[in-house]
């Protein structure tokens, strides 16, 4: 296979990752604080104002699942008893650990000072950080995000998050960092947010054009990348999105589809498609081709969402800090009930006038995967269009069957190309 | 005539079914997957067309008054002559294959000893073939492989006692060669091996000469071909030929049954549930994922397991009295739990009905998964002609679905060949 072709906003963008990975390897030269975080709930502002460092350990598990490290990470994290069934991601991490904590820039990870768990929707972040804690020995600082069981989130909720980040979160990072809280450096923070949230909101709305100008999935991962991770707040997060807007843009004059990474923009999209699940990673390029060879492009997915629904109208706010923080935490996708999830599937079926959803169910993801086929069943009914089920894994290479998962891909759009065929001939 | 082709290549059978443009069905063809799925399809397509060519046979003794109510007989005559001719073709050709690979230092000397007992035993290979293929003798198997094996095993070793030759030597020949052939392309010329049958058909040769030699004058042409089944990436056809195997057995069952809106096909490695609509298209499917537990080659392991033949497990089954219950749908562990039931002193049958019931529960599990089993229902694939497998499904869709008409079609391994050829009339006639 050929070198991936990759856009000028994608080298940008790996440029700001990898100065990210060298100010945490760097801390014990620097002196920066460093603290380990996850990505649905994440309060990087909220880091920025004590100057420490951002790691998040899904990120390094998904590096390592792409650049085809994690299956001996996972392998590792097995022998140390870890079974078959805990999420990848915290085997990946785990087994890094055991193999000498090598970060992506190959140099070691400095122990992180402290573990913020903002945890969101998934309870597995909960076990992950348990085991950190035992490791590294650090301090801890949990927030407590209430589900949104009833599909919304009540006032209730907002108060008790805030009260946490006012009494244990924020004096907890005050201790680790010896820095004084300052909420306008919070305000100017989110302000930047805020911005860099509305490129990306117009950047994933393109896909409601024909043809669609981005993929909402493959395309979508490296979209949400400054703001899902260490660059929420920045001004570089600014500069990338203005960058990747020029490149929709200018794809949208020419007419053209999105670059995939065999070069080339992929124009003659045959399947407009909703996704629903995370990518598997170990594959990616795999996976990706056996969608644009088929002529399926994504409009939309769910996964693009899981670091904050900014589509729904929601922005971080520097007129209330605090409370934005906490509607934030509140509003990510992976903390919406089932009906909230089907809803929002639903609607983008709809409104970017797909031909389906299609759910990649993540064998190891026990809180995420448990009522997808049952969304999809509820989406099929609500919108009248076909769906369909594969599933993968995010970092095991093991659960990546490739014959499988393409047999059913191709199924599943001769399908959509049959029934389409069939309304043609009844109309 | 123009004639459209479905072809099937599953992991274990590769299936062809040669339809006219008013989607008649002419002719079936099967043979076994092998490792090579160039050969499977061809090996297929050549038996839909030698099926097809009996087809035309028919219908043209069906204008002979004076052989009116023996064509069955007669045709099955020819047939067996057709089929005799076409194994002793391969049978020279294994032969030959056989002498040519006999070389290298473990039969350094012997050469000439072993030529000559592989010779000896061809010779007898040949002299039994007219009572393997004589009217009513019964085969366990139509394919080449299965038919030269079982008999090469017999007689190769007779031989070898006799001429005071260890048979392991000349087996190690046969197992190289047995391949060589195998993946060799078809031998063309169906219409002279259909004469040279003619010649040595019995009954009312002077009667039926004439319309027989007129219909093999027929042309077949391959007007539109459509590969399916896993192996279909591997069919030397462009991509708009190449249908998915869920939308060729969605319409298979249809053609067959039209009123079907559920699908339940049970193959080799995999199972599909699939609901059609009134005109065969298919709404929505589920099949196993990441693991074929419950599907046919369980049931193949498990012949291997009590040294049985496929064929013989159903039979078995039906005869239990008492259902022996077991838990695991892994293969292996299947296996396990096989041996451990009858070392507690459980009778065969009755661990068969249970590793039977073992795999509708898994389709049960598909078929819920697809959105539940609509009337009517058809059964197909490889499995549905167990009928222990089929008395399992009845008796659960029954307490899961209700009054359910059940629809199993004799030619049910066939659905997704015959959903393959509609698909290629369809692509050229409409």
């Amino acid at each position: 296979m050929s070198d991936a072709v990759k856009e000028p906003s994608m080298l940008l963008q790996k440029e700001m990752i990898a100065k990210n990975y060298e100010a945490i390897t760097s801390k014990n030269e620097t002196g920066r604080k460093v603290a380990s975080t996850f990505v649905p709930g994440n309060l990087n502002e909220l880091l920025m104002c004590f100057g420490i460092v951002n790691n998040l350990p899904e990120i390094n598990a998904i590096q390592n699942g792409m650049r085809k490290l994690s299956g001996s990470y996972i392998m590792e994290a097995e022998k140390g008893g870890h079974s078959e069934d805990v999420c990848t991601y915290v085997k990946a991490d785990i087994g890094m650990m055991g193999k000498g904590n090598i970060a992506p820039n190959g140099k070691p990870f400095p122990e992180p000072d402290v573990l913020l768990l903002s945890y969101t929707g998934c309870y597995t972040f909960m076990k992950w950080f348990e085991l950190l804690r035992e490791q590294y020995k650090c301090p801890t600082l949990m927030l407590h995000v209430p589900y949104e069981g009833d599909g919304h989130a009540t006032k209730n909720m907002r108060d008790y998050i805030v009260r946490q980040l006012r009494e244990v979160v924020i004096p907890g990072l005050e201790q680790v960092s010896g820095v004084k809280f300052d909420i306008d450096r919070l305000r100017e923070a989110l302000r930047l947010s805020a911005q860099a949230e509305e490129h990306l909101v117009w950047t994933l709305e393109q896909g409601k054009r024909k043809p669609s100008p981005i993929d909402a999935y493959f395309g979508g991962v490296y979209y949400i990348g400054p703001i899902f991770t260490a660059f929420r707040g920045t001004p570089e997060a600014i500069a990338y999105y203005e960058a990747l807007r020029k490149e929709v843009q200018a794809r949208i004059d020419a007419g053209q589809g999105p670059v995939t990474p065999d070069g080339g923009s992929f124009d003659d999209q045959k399947y407009r498609l909703v996704v629903e699940g995370p990518p598997n990673w170990t594959n990616f390029r795999e996976f990706w081709k056996m969608f644009y060879d088929e002529g399926a492009v994504v409009v939309a997915s769910s996964y693009t969402k899981v670091g904050g629904m900014y589509d729904l109208g929601f922005r971080h706010d520097p007129d209330h800090p605090l409370e934005s923080l906490a509607d934030y935490c509140l509003g990510c996708y992976t903390n919406r009930n089932l009906p909230t999830r089907i809803d929002i599937l639903a609607k983008y079926v709809e409104e970017y006038e797909a031909d389906g959803l299609l759910i990649n169910s993540i064998k190891s993801c026990n809180s995420f995967s448990a009522g997808q086929l049952m969304i999809m069943k509820e989406v099929e009914r609500k919108t009248g269009k076909p769906g369909a089920f594969i599933e993968t894994d995010l970092v095991d290479p093991r659960y990546f069957s490739a014959a499988n998962v393409k047999n059913r891909l191709e199924s599943y759009f001769q399908m959509i190309e049959q029934k389409r065929r069939g309304a043609a001939k009844a109309a | 005539m123009r004639c459209f082709i479905g072809i099937d290549l599953g992991s274990t059978t590769t299936k062809a079914v040669v339809m006219d443009e008013n989607l008649h069905v002419l002719g079936r063809g099967i043979t076994n997957s092998r490792s090579n799925y160039d050969t499977a399809a061809a090996v297929s397509k050549q038996e839909a067309l030698v099926d097809t060519r009996l087809t035309l046979f028919r219908r043209a003794l069906a204008g002979v008054p004076e052989v009116s109510g023996r064509v069955g007989e007669i045709l099955a005559d020819l047939e067996r002559n057709f089929r005799r001719v076409q194994f002793l073709e391969q049978l020279d050709d294994l032969e030959r294959t056989c002498i040519v690979n006999v070389q290298g230092p473990r039969f350094a000397g012997r050469e000439t000893a072993v030529i000559d007992v592989l010779e000896e035993t061809f010779r007898r290979l040949r002299e039994h073939s007219a009572a393997l293929f004589a009217p009513g003798a019964r085969r366990k198997s139509d394919f080449f492989r299965d038919l030269a094996g079982s008999d090469f095993m017999q007689i190769g070793e007779a031989v070898c006692r006799d001429a005071g030759i260890g048979f392991d030597l000349i087996l190690n020949v046969y197992d190289k060669s047995i391949i060589t052939v195998e993946n060799r392309p078809p031998a063309g010329d169906m219409e002279g091996k259909f004469l040279r049958a003619l010649e040595q058909a019995k009954l009312d040769a002077g009667l039926v000469e004439k319309p027989v030699r007129d219909a093999l004058a027929i042309p077949l042409e391959e007007t539109y071909v459509v590969g399916t089944g896993y192996g279909r990436v591997r069919l030397p056809f462009p991509k708009e030929h190449i249908r998915s195997e869920i939308l060729c057995h969605g319409l298979g069952a249809h053609m067959m049954y039209p009123g079907t809106r559920t699908v339940l096909d049970i193959g080799g490695q995999d199972t599909k549930g699939i609901q059609v609509d009134p005109s065969g298209i298919v709404e929505n499917f589920q099949m196993n994922d990441r693991c074929a537990a419950g599907c046919g080659r369980y049931l193949g392991y498990i012949a291997d397991e009590m040294n049985m033949g496929l064929h013989e497990l159903g039979p078995l089954a039906m005869a239990s009295t008492k259902q022996v219950r077991i838990n695991s749908t892994c293969t292996v562990f299947a296996g396990a739990e096989l041996r451990d039931r009858l070392a507690l002193g459980e009778k065969r049958e009755d661990i068969l009905a249970g590793l039977h019931r073992a795999i509708i529960l898994r389709a049960m599990s598909i078929l819920s998964r697809a959105g539940g089993v609509k009337d009517q229902f058809t059964f197909t694939g490889g499995v549905a002609k167990n009928e222990a497998a089929v008395r399992e499904l009845r008796k659960l869709i029954k307490e899961n679905y209700g009054d359910v008409q059940i629809n199993i079609d004799p030619d049910s391994i066939y659905t997704g060949a015959l959903g393959g050829a509609t698909f290629a009339v369809r692509a050229v006639v409409n």
